[in-house]
């Protein structure tokens, strides 16, 4: 008993699990509630990819049921289909999806270090009054936004320009409260004031002292909104209404809508909506899995306070 | 003096800590003021955007709810009448009442499953459970679009599943997303498309517990679920209530879902289901953007009023508490 807490205290976590007592029947209770919550989890997702390889026929009444391969393989056509359909318009929309979360995404992580690392670093008037609006923004809902924000660019003449979704996702009220929650504990100011006694001026100090120890928050935050504009719907759907310009959220409901109305043209789109949906979503899990080190630290930031 | 501050930060940390506060107290005289300018700079660019995208749209919301456009009248200042209108108006009120009693019944099963998935995986290191990690958070890097269309497909009466199921018995499958399925069948998309988010939220939280307080809980005879209860949940009560004040948020702000489930719901989801739903319609399909923008900051209103209460709540009672 003892020998396990001594254990306990070099290797806490893995110490704990090691423990013995009663914990048998437990276990494999929660393995099997685990294993539950994976198949309701990744359920949909394997009906999309097992859907991806039928053709039209197949989708509607193939040989293995909805949950397993039809004997008829046709990935391949699916995707020679998808990517020639209407002058490959669907290339564009993902195009247009990468455009818009990239440069979104990118400007907002970037909007919210700084605003984060002032709020944190700083002490100037009007500072608490000022997060005290951003907080309460944080309770603003972001959709009720979208037809205000869409009438204001009507008057600019800026609906339907690569703009009108760019510029509104560039909003992260969230992302600076989570940077400014991890700068005040991960940049010490004594580490700041040497900096300055060094003579670095308040700029390098940030780029050079401060920016290296934020990287898990600036990657959680860019993931964050990255992906927040990559799924976006809404936005895109109000102020877009030219189909080149359309993020793949807002093209395959479109194919939806005109699949559900038999609106075709002659192309099964019922194939073509599924085999997109895949192909969408595959950018973001390979994000997601390749930066996994970075965002599960990070997002438990906000949880902090 | 650099050397004297490296020096300083290898040192007992208290006594760095008052030093090198009073230091800074005799600095700042010289350099408090601009010190000050600079954490605005740094603020601006933010700011803008933050003016520009929320306060403008709002105030500008704002401004138009006080007109109504009329065919024969034009456009003439009408005061707070579209909101007389908003809140008198069935279609308005019952897409209210749909997303309030959603986020009910909705939110704690979210929760449950959520927090139940931290708290198994907090419990375990074994393959499954890093395997489900995954497995339940990758649906967030799935778009609600994308999301609602696959759950449309499995509810589907000629894709789903659920018709091989009916098949055999000769019979007609349900319609999971029409009639009075709908809000459950809803319900499932979202607790599936948003529990992983939360799950990771409340793990990563559980992550930061000192495990030593487990171990004095065990020597004092505690259960695994008993520690579950006692300790865990309250030590996480943080991160429970951003999750909660999130779901809140995001469920009475309801639009994508539904709106790409309409065409199959045989009806059951009217063009003003949720507010935002009707706003949109009133505003793309009805030109009505004076009565939208009513209705949208209406429902901007309805949500940070239920988000501010439950923040008052949850601090009152953390207060009791302490």
């Amino acid at each position: 008993m003892s020998s396990t807490i001594t254990k306990n205290d070099a290797t806490p976590r893995l110490g704990r699990e090691r423990h013995p007592r009663g914990r048998n029947g437990g276990r494999v209770g929660g393995q099997i509630v685990l294993a539950i919550l994976c198949v309701y989890f990744l359920l949909p997702l394997w009906w999309l990819i097992v859907a991806s390889t039928k053709d039209a026929h197949g989708l509607f009444s193939g040989t293995g049921g909805a949950l397993w391969f039809d004997k008829n393989f046709n990935l391949i056509g699916n995707l020679q289909t998808l990517f020639s359909y209407s002058g490959g318009i669907y290339l564009r929309w993902l195009g247009n999806s990468a455009l818009y979360a990239l440069s979104g995404g990118i400007g907002a992580t970037v909007l919210a270090v700084l605003a984060g690392y002032g709020f944190a670093k700083y002490r100037f008037r009007g500072r608490s009054l000022a997060f005290a609006v951003l907080l309460g923004s944080v309770m603003v809902p972001m959709t009720a936004l979208v037809i205000p924000t869409f009438m204001m660019l009507a008057q600019l003449q800026l609906t339907d320009t690569i703009w009108a979704v760019i510029l509104p996702s560039l909003l992260s009220p969230f992302g600076v409260y989570l940077m400014r929650v991890y700068i005040t504990d991960a940049v010490p100011d004594e580490l700041l004031d040497a900096a300055r006694v060094d003579g670095a001026g308040e700029l390098r100090t940030f780029l050079q002292v401060s920016l290296p120890l934020l990287r898990p928050a600036v990657v959680t935050v860019l993931l964050l909104s990255v992906v927040g504009t990559w799924n976006n719907y809404f936005l895109p759907l109000a102020v877009l209404s030219n189909s080149n310009l359309f993020p793949v959220t807002v093209g395959l409901a479109q194919w939806q809508g005109l699949a559900t109305s038999n609106n075709g043209s002659g192309t099964s789109l019922w194939s073509l909506i599924v085999v997109g949906s895949l192909v969408s979503i595959i950018p973001l899990i390979i994000a997601f899995l390749s930066l996994q080190k970075y965002w599960r630290g990070g997002l438990s930031l906000g949880a902090l306070k | 003096m650099t050397t004297l501050d490296q020096s300083d930060s290898l040192a007992a940390a208290p006594e760095r800590d008052l030093r090198a506060r009073s230091s800074r107290r005799g600095r700042k005289r010289s350099r408090g003021a601009d010190r000050g300018a600079v954490g605005w700079l740094f603020i601006a660019p933010f700011g803008v955007v933050f003016a520009v995208f929320l306060l403008v749209p709002l105030g500008y919301a704002f401004y138009l709810s006080l007109y109504t456009k009329g065919l024969a009248t034009g456009t003439v200042f009408t005061g707070l009448d579209n909101y007389v209108k908003a809140f008198t108006d069935p279609s308005f009120l019952s897409g209210v009442w749909f997303v309030v009693r959603f986020s009910v019944v909705m939110i704690p099963v979210q929760m449950g499953i959520s927090l139940i998935a931290a708290l198994l995986l907090d419990a375990m290191t074994t393959r499954l459970a890093r395997f489900s990690r995954l497995a339940i958070f990758l649906p967030y890097a799935v778009p609600a679009v994308i999301g609602a269309l696959m759950w449309g497909f499995l509810y589907s009466r000629n894709f789903g599943p659920l018709q091989d199921l009916f098949t055999l018995f000769n019979a007609q499958a349900p319609n999971l997303i029409g009639g009075s399925n709908v809000f459950g069948g809803l319900m499932n998309v979202v607790t599936w498309q948003w529990a992983g988010y939360y799950m990771i939220i409340l793990y990563a939280a559980l992550q930061g517990i000192d495990p030593s307080l487990y171990e004095a809980a065990r020597i004092d005879g505690a259960k695994s679920w008993q520690i579950a209860v006692r300790i865990k949940i309250p030590m996480i009560a943080g991160a429970i209530n951003l999750v909660l004040i999130f779901a809140l948020i995001g469920t009475l702000q309801f639009f994508t879902e539904p709106q790409i489930l309409q065409p199959i719901s045989d009806g059951a989801i009217t063009s003003t289901f949720t507010p935002n739903i009707y706003a949109f319609n009133l505003a793309f399909s009805y030109s009505q953007f004076n009565y939208a923008s009513a209705i949208s900051f209406a429902l901007g209103i309805v949500v940070f009023i239920g988000a501010y209460i439950f923040l008052f709540v949850t601090r009152q009672r953390e207060a009791r508490q302490s």
